[in-house]
């Protein structure tokens, strides 16, 4: 190996290393506010990833459908929930946000002619396509259980992702989608050639964890969020339900995997079971990170992206095998230095 | 008309009950204190009245409105507060996050004082604006139940509810928080006090429960209670009321 291989590696490394850590910031949000080990991460990615490639082919994605669907039931189990409780007032909030933007949202699209419009249009439709889906699955999976053990709902989560991938391969089809780059041309440094997908990638990730980290540094809701995940009691005593605190990390988690997937979308071709591994390197940094440390997930996942691709030069069939051993003595390190801590003070 | 209305309230761990037939009542501007031993249902009538546990039997009114099966956040909402026996502080945030996340749900509704609501709960606790930049799991015992009541405070509460404030703390501390408890009346806010330093919240409160064994043993005015020979030899032991 000389040098030019091994920055052009390095590049590889670090863009994908940048995807895996918006997953992994994901997955330690939504478990550290709900308990619930996001399995399905991955499927947003390749929904975001495939509703943009069947825009630009000029199909009608059946993410559309899907939204409509899921929409009406959500909606039925809430009005039956809020007539039940005699809640009449909440009545509106769920016709709208379940019946109305489904509906809006077809609309749109039936209106517009999708192929014909800008990268940046196609781009914002598919996101309002797919990120909506995140809360909504949490409200019909997620929120009937949300007492349950870790246990359970990782039982559920994997379900869920076997639904979205059975659901994806309907919806798409087995052929992978690639989607022309943002913007053509190249960068050279030096004797590096850097595409420009790539910065691309690195800097909307890069803007993505700065706009994170001010959310939760910096804004009542942010921080409503990371009170749920320290003590869940105290933060329902505030006022801050954990219905609200798990759409709203979900609704995240599903905006930074659709994200994801529109970005790499022009870097690899995304089939629709795709996600499932993109989203699990996603997850060893996360456990790199203890599933609680968002910086140290992110080092993590940066660490997997390098790994994968200097072992995909040395040892290319043993690739997934050495990212996901990984994981070993990081677990073995983590049960040794860590001690179990109580759930509530 | 009292502000909380608690009737006939049974609640049961399993096939446990906790509570049988508890009546307490709670008038506009008062503090009342509920005292017992340990185990008597003290922490679990204040949990079933604020929606932290479902109850087997009973009716529970705030202002004359019968609340059916609130949730926490609705009573939160209707200006309900409960300040836990463990404090349920936000241990990894600084003491002014904890502070402002007291007034998430009045956030939520607009009001957007919270800089000046916090300004005014430093003069109750001007301890807390000396550390507000320090992380809550960093407190003393003392400080982290001031921060307990303060960040409760910033809800602008109509009715406080307090679960063994005192519990574990120095006797100096202790008559502290009880000051700022008796100055929290003279705000106009109204109290449900659990305790078990049974002299002290007899001295400060306007009425009085005994809880033994889930039901209420004995009431009356804390005057009254004070003298009550049962209640000096079993809560108030040899200083008696003094």
């Amino acid at each position: 190996m000389d040098l030019q291989i091994a920055l052009l590696l390095g590049q590889d490394g670090i863009t994908n290393g940048a995807i895996y850590a918006l997953l992994s910031l994901a997955l330690v949000l939504v478990f550290a506010v709900t308990r619930v080990i996001f399995i399905p991460q991955g499927e947003f990615v390749a929904y975001g990833a495939l509703t943009l490639a069947s825009f630009q082919a000029g199909k009608l994605p059946g993410t559309l459908w899907l939204l409509v669907g899921v929409g009406i039931a959500v909606a039925m189990v809430d009005l039956m929930a809020a007539v039940r409780a005699r809640q009449r007032r909440r009545i509106p909030r769920i016709i709208g946000w379940n019946l109305v933007y489904p509906a809006l949202a077809a609309g749109l699209i039936f209106a517009l002619n999708p192929a014909e419009l800008p990268l940046l249009a196609q781009i914002l439709l598919s996101l309002i396509l797919v990120v909506p889906l995140g809360p909504m699955i949490y409200r019909l999976a997620f929120q009937p259980l949300a007492e349950a053990s870790v246990l359970v709902l990782l039982i559920v989560a994997v379900g869920v992702h076997f639904a979205m991938v059975g659901l994806g391969l309907l919806f798409f089809g087995a052929e992978g989608s690639r989607t022309p780059a943002f913007s053509d041309g190249s960068l050279s440094l030096g004797s590096l050639t850097v595409n420009a997908q790539t910065l691309w990638v690195l800097g909307s990730s890069l803007c993505l964890i700065v706009v994170l980290a001010y959310f939760f540094e910096r804004t009542i809701y942010g921080k409503a969020l990371r009170a749920t995940a320290m003590n869940r009691t105290g933060a329902r005593l505030m006022g801050i339900s954990t219905v609200m605190a798990g759409k709203l990390s979900f609704l995240l988690a599903s905006l930074i995997g659709a994200f994801s997937g529109i970005l790499i979308a022009p870097i690899t071709t995304v089939y629709y079971d795709t996600g499932f591994l993109i989203g699990l390197k996603g997850f060893v940094g996360a456990i790199v990170g203890a599933l609680s440390s968002y910086p140290l997930a992110a080092l993590g996942a940066l660490l997997v992206g390098l790994l994968e691709a200097f072992s995909s030069f040395w040892a290319s069939a043993f690739k997934e095998v050495i990212v996901f051993t990984l994981i070993i003595p990081v677990l073995v390190w983590l049960s040794l230095t860590t001690h179990h801590v109580e759930e509530e003070e | 008309m009292p502000i909380l209305e608690v009737d006939d309230l049974c609640v049961s761990y399993g096939k446990v009950e906790a509570l049988h037939h508890v009546g307490i009542r709670v008038g506009e501007g008062q503090i009342v204190t509920v005292i017992g031993p340990n185990g008597a249902g003290k922490t679990t009538m204040l949990s079933s009245v604020m929606g932290l546990l479902p109850r087997s039997q009973g009716v529970i009114r705030f202002r004359g409105i019968d609340l059916g099966d609130a949730e926490v956040e609705d009573m939160v909402a209707l200006g309900v507060n409960l300040v836990p026996e463990s404090r349920a502080l936000f241990g990894e945030m600084s003491v002014e996050d904890n502070l402002l996340l007291g007034c998430f749900h009045r956030y939520r509704g607009g009001d957007r004082d919270q800089q000046q609501t916090m300004e005014e709960v430093f003069t109750i606790f001007p301890r807390l604006k000396e550390r507000r930049d320090q992380h809550a799991g960093t407190l003393s015992g003392g400080e982290r139940q001031m921060l307990a009541l303060a960040r409760a405070l910033m809800a602008k509460p109509r009715l406080l509810m307090l679960d063994e404030p005192s519990l574990g703390l120095a006797p100096l501390i202790v008559k502290e928080i009880f000051r700022v408890v008796a100055t929290l009346k003279d705000m106009g806010v109204s109290i449900l006090l659990v305790e078990q330093n049974a002299r002290a919240a007899l001295q400060i409160a306007d009425y009085g429960y005994v809880l033994e064994t889930g039901e209420v043993a004995l009431e009356g005015s804390c005057r009254d209670l004070i003298d009550d020979p049962k209640v000096v030899q079993s809560y108030l032991g040899l200083g008696g009321k003094h």
